[in-house]
């Protein structure tokens, strides 16, 4: 079973995000990049499945700038057997995402995506849903287990409720959430070997896809300073600010 | 608040544009180490260390290790970091890809080192030790001495150690009483007691590799006289594997001012009819072996105390940015603000700062002498590179360790009363950082070596050498660099003051040129550091010219401009000093102290 994790290079979670001073977007000159925390965890689970003897070879893909590059051979120093880097320094949006990696879905005939249930940088959660319903796949999101038989894979989610189990049919879309795993340091060897692993770059353009953004940016601010809360008197004062002032209950 | 964070950009800015990194993976032999590999490697050994290493450091301090009837118990979570250290290859990194390492520059092994070192002082002794045991074997081991043991020691599954102090042989080790009788079978047995052995007995590993120097039997008086042995806890079955116990025991480990984690074991060779060993290398010859490899367990001590250096300064430039208290000067009724708006506490700050950075630099810069010392096609670059690592290696040691001390001492100032209480955790550093100006030869000692066998010994040939690239770099440290440079120069001055004066002094007046050592090994390494640093700023220059936005340039200058004034001025001070050719110190009667 082949299994396609894709990865996403964004701001890295240490780092506090600052606005551009035209507001444009977040400013991500100088600024440490790294592999999207979910995807690691996505990348973690099946190298996990190919060591346990389920999965026969994972292929991470990025999408993105040349740098991408970097994150694809983080991605194979925890054991992704090669890369794929789809190259553009187009503004990339969740459903143009979806469709390129639907297009690599098709060249390669994964039976499992596994993404990120979302990326640290737009927290969008699209893409993988996006990706199902292009392919017309079952898709399991918000994944905390994950366990493959006969074709199946049976997916314990995290839900609002607790945890909800779903048993869906191979080849399928799960997106991963934070306790899914926790993702292994890359040993030193393997570092070394991810170097030597191959990596193909495509474009865009080579899998027939148009990239060109379908949402328009108007303007990023930083979110309002908090200001200082307000001592109430009893419980009754707070009820009713609670319920006229915030107007939450 | 014990986080540590590798401090990557400027790791990577010493590397590259100070050491010569691309220089460095262009040699022979280094050819899988290119920048995206050094990269990504600089990258996991940062998450490795601040996320399994130092948060295990505050525990290594307050529950150290534990000694019962011959049996060492380390802090509870090393033995689980040690074996993932060693599953993920971090033993091996610089080590011979012939008996399973990496095969990596030295460079890029200093600089993961200093992460393990800062993440944590007391675990990163066992990794440490270890390599000093596969050097010694490397340079003097048999065929098969190398191979029952180097391979186990790079893969980390057994650990190394070294014998060298006895109760009456520290810094004098002509004084080594240690015995080893040939059993007649190629073998010796090996009795004595040795001390102040790091990691000398643990639970950490399946055996241990003591490297152990004594005297074998008529052998001459004195440092001619001394041997090396391999005596391994277990000795090998006929399959290599650990067998039999042998008979060395650790008989107590000793309660220190800091590296609590770090168990410093006394061992007792022989006392149940003799430890197993075989001869490493020659007879007579074991110290001139410890020597070769000595060199590089000095340097890493210097390391260890970048290392200590850099986490007090971390520790307290935070506490400095979060505690408020006062309001700042000049802004009347003001708001309270954190310390840090304080011109003492920002002074404080750099003080530390600009030396970890000017100690780094030049400790980077000797580690690629030593690649280039072993790798330069070129026996003439060789030869130098050689030279210069020899020249510096006691600076490393003995300038950065006693910086170290005085910086986590800062540390603990800028923190205020709290950094007098155990719990802020500044303290440990500076606990941590003391034995480094001690062990592998005191400060005292590198100082010695440096003065006659580095600079007298040869009429300061390199030195002057040293003295001349300086100049060329002081050169450029123009227009807006100007007041650095004119630091710069006035300490070279007494820098080549110094030197003159020593190799004119050092035979007629042996006891007025020691008298001076130590202040000549600060006045050099602070020469040294500036030179490194005045480097910087040129490229920290045109950065900014260029119109690279990168904050680092800026600070960069700030750091350089701060010891320009705060460090470089004392080199004319600390020539004085040593020109007074030990006045007081010599002058005063014995009975006077």
């Amino acid at each position: 079973m082949k299994i396609l994790v894709p990865v996403k290079r964004v701001i890295d979670y240490n780092v506090k995000a600052r606005v551009k001073a035209d507001g444009s977007g977040v400013d991500l000159a100088n600024v440490k990049m790294s592999m999207n925390p979910f995807d690691e965890i996505s990348v973690e689970e099946a190298v996990r499945l190919k060591e346990a003897g389920i999965a026969t070879e994972v292929v991470a893909v990025s999408c993105g700038v040349a740098a991408c590059q970097e994150t694809l051979r983080t991605a194979m120093a925890i054991g992704a057997d090669r890369g794929i880097l789809v190259e553009t320094d187009a503004d990339l949006q969740p459903l143009a995402v979806a469709k390129l990696l639907k297009a690599l879905c098709d060249k390669e005939q994964p039976q499992l995506v596994i993404c990120g249930k979302q990326a640290i940088d737009d927290d969008a959660n699209q893409t993988g849903q996006m990706l199902a319903a292009l392919q017309n796949w079952p898709q399991a999101t918000f994944a905390s287990k994950l366990a493959i038989a006969d074709g199946k894979a049976t997916v314990t989610r995290e839900i609002d409720g607790g945890l909800e189990t779903l048993v869906i049919s191979l080849p399928a879309v799960v997106t991963t959430d934070l306790r899914m795993n926790e993702p292994r340091y890359a040993t030193l060897p393997n570092i070394m070997k991810a170097k030597k692993k191959p990596l193909d770059t495509v474009k865009p353009a080579d899998l027939g896809v148009d990239v060109t953004p379908r949402l328009t940016t108007l303007k990023v601010v930083e979110p309002p300073k908090r200001s200082a809360g307000v001592k109430v008197a009893d419980v009754a004062e707070l009820v009713n600010k609670l319920k006229n002032e915030a107007k939450v209950i | 608040m014990s986080e540590y964070h590798a401090p990557l950009a400027d790791i990577r800015f010493v590397m590259q544009e100070l050491a010569g990194l691309d220089q460095v993976v262009a040699l022979p032999d280094y050819r899988d180490a290119t920048p995206d590999v050094v990269d990504a490697i600089l990258e996991e050994a940062a998450k490795f260390a601040g996320g399994v290493l130092a948060p295990l450091n505050r525990a290594g301090d307050t529950d150290g290790a534990k000694w019962q009837d011959t049996v060492v118990t380390t802090t509870p979570g090393f033995k689980e970091a040690y074996r993932q250290f060693v599953e993920n290859g971090w033993n091996s990194v610089s080590c011979d890809p012939e008996f399973g390492g990496q095969g990596l520059p030295r460079l890029l092994a200093t600089a993961v080192s200093e992460m393990w070192k800062a993440a944590n002082h007391a675990f990163s002794l066992c990794p440490m030790l270890t390599q000093g045991a596969i050097e010694a074997l490397t340079i003097a081991g048999n065929e098969q001495q190398k191979a029952a043991f180097l391979p186990k020691l790079i893969s980390g599954e057994w650990t190394g150690t070294m014998n060298l102090t006895e109760p009456s042989a520290g810094s004098d080790l002509a004084a080594v009483r240690s015995r080893a009788e040939p059993v007649g079978d190629g073998t010796y047995r090996v009795f004595g007691q040795k001390i102040f052995i790091t990691y000398g007995e643990h639970d950490m590993a399946d055996n241990i590799v003591h490297l152990v120097l004594a005297r074998t039997p008529n052998a001459p008086e004195g440092v001619k006289g001394i041997s090396l042995f391999v005596v391994p806890k277990f000795r090998l079955q006929a399959d290599g594997a650990p067998g039999e116990r042998n008979d060395v025991y650790c008989v107590s480990i000793e309660h220190k001012l800091g590296i609590h984690g770090s168990p410093t074991a006394v061992l007792a060779f022989g006392d149940h009819g003799g430890a197993i060993g075989t001869l490493v290398g020659e007879e007579n010859r074991g110290l001139e072996y410890m020597f070769i490899m000595m060199n590089s367990a000095r340097f890493n001590v210097g390391l260890e105390g970048l290392g200590d250096a850099e986490r007090a300064y971390q520790r307290a430039a935070a506490y400095a940015k979060e505690r408020i208290q006062g309001t700042e000067l000049g802004v009347r009724g003001g708001p309270k603000v954190p310390i840090i708006k304080h011109p003492d506490v920002r002074r404080m700050l750099l003080s530390m700062r600009s030396r970890i950075e000017a100690m780094r630099a030049l400790a980077y810069n000797v580690a690629a002498a030593q690649d280039n010392a072993r790798h330069n096609p070129d026996q003439q670059a060789r030869q130098e590179a050689q030279a210069f690592a020899d020249l510096m290696i006691p600076v490393v040691k003995g300038w950065s360790t006693e910086s170290a001390i005085d910086i986590a001492s800062v540390g603990i100032q800028v923190h205020g009363g709290m950094g007098f209480i155990e719990e802020t955790g500044a303290a440990q550093h500076l606990r941590d950082a003391r034995i480094t100006a001690i062990y592998e030869g005191t400060t005292a000692i590198q100082a010695n070596d440096l003065i006659g066998r580095k600079i007298a010994r040869e009429k300061g040939v390199t030195i002057k050498a040293v003295i001349d690239r300086m100049l060329v770099d002081a050169a450029r440290l123009d227009g807006d660099l100007e007041s650095i440079g004119i630091r710069q120069m006035a300490a070279i001055a007494a820098l080549d003051r110094a030197v003159d004066w020593l190799v004119a002094n050092f035979a007629a007046d042996p006891k007025a040129a020691h008298a001076g050592a130590v202040p000549f090994l600060f006045l050099l390494g602070i020469t040294a550091g500036g030179w490194q640093l005045g480097r910087a700023a040129v490229i920290a220059r045109a950065k900014i010219a260029a119109g690279d936005k990168d904050p680092f340039w800026p600070a960069k200058l700030a750091t350089t401009r701060f010891f320009a004034a705060h460090s470089l001025t004392q080199a004319p001070g600390l020539a004085e000093a040593i020109l007074s050719g030990g006045d007081g110190a010599l002058a005063m009667a014995d009975d006077s102290f």
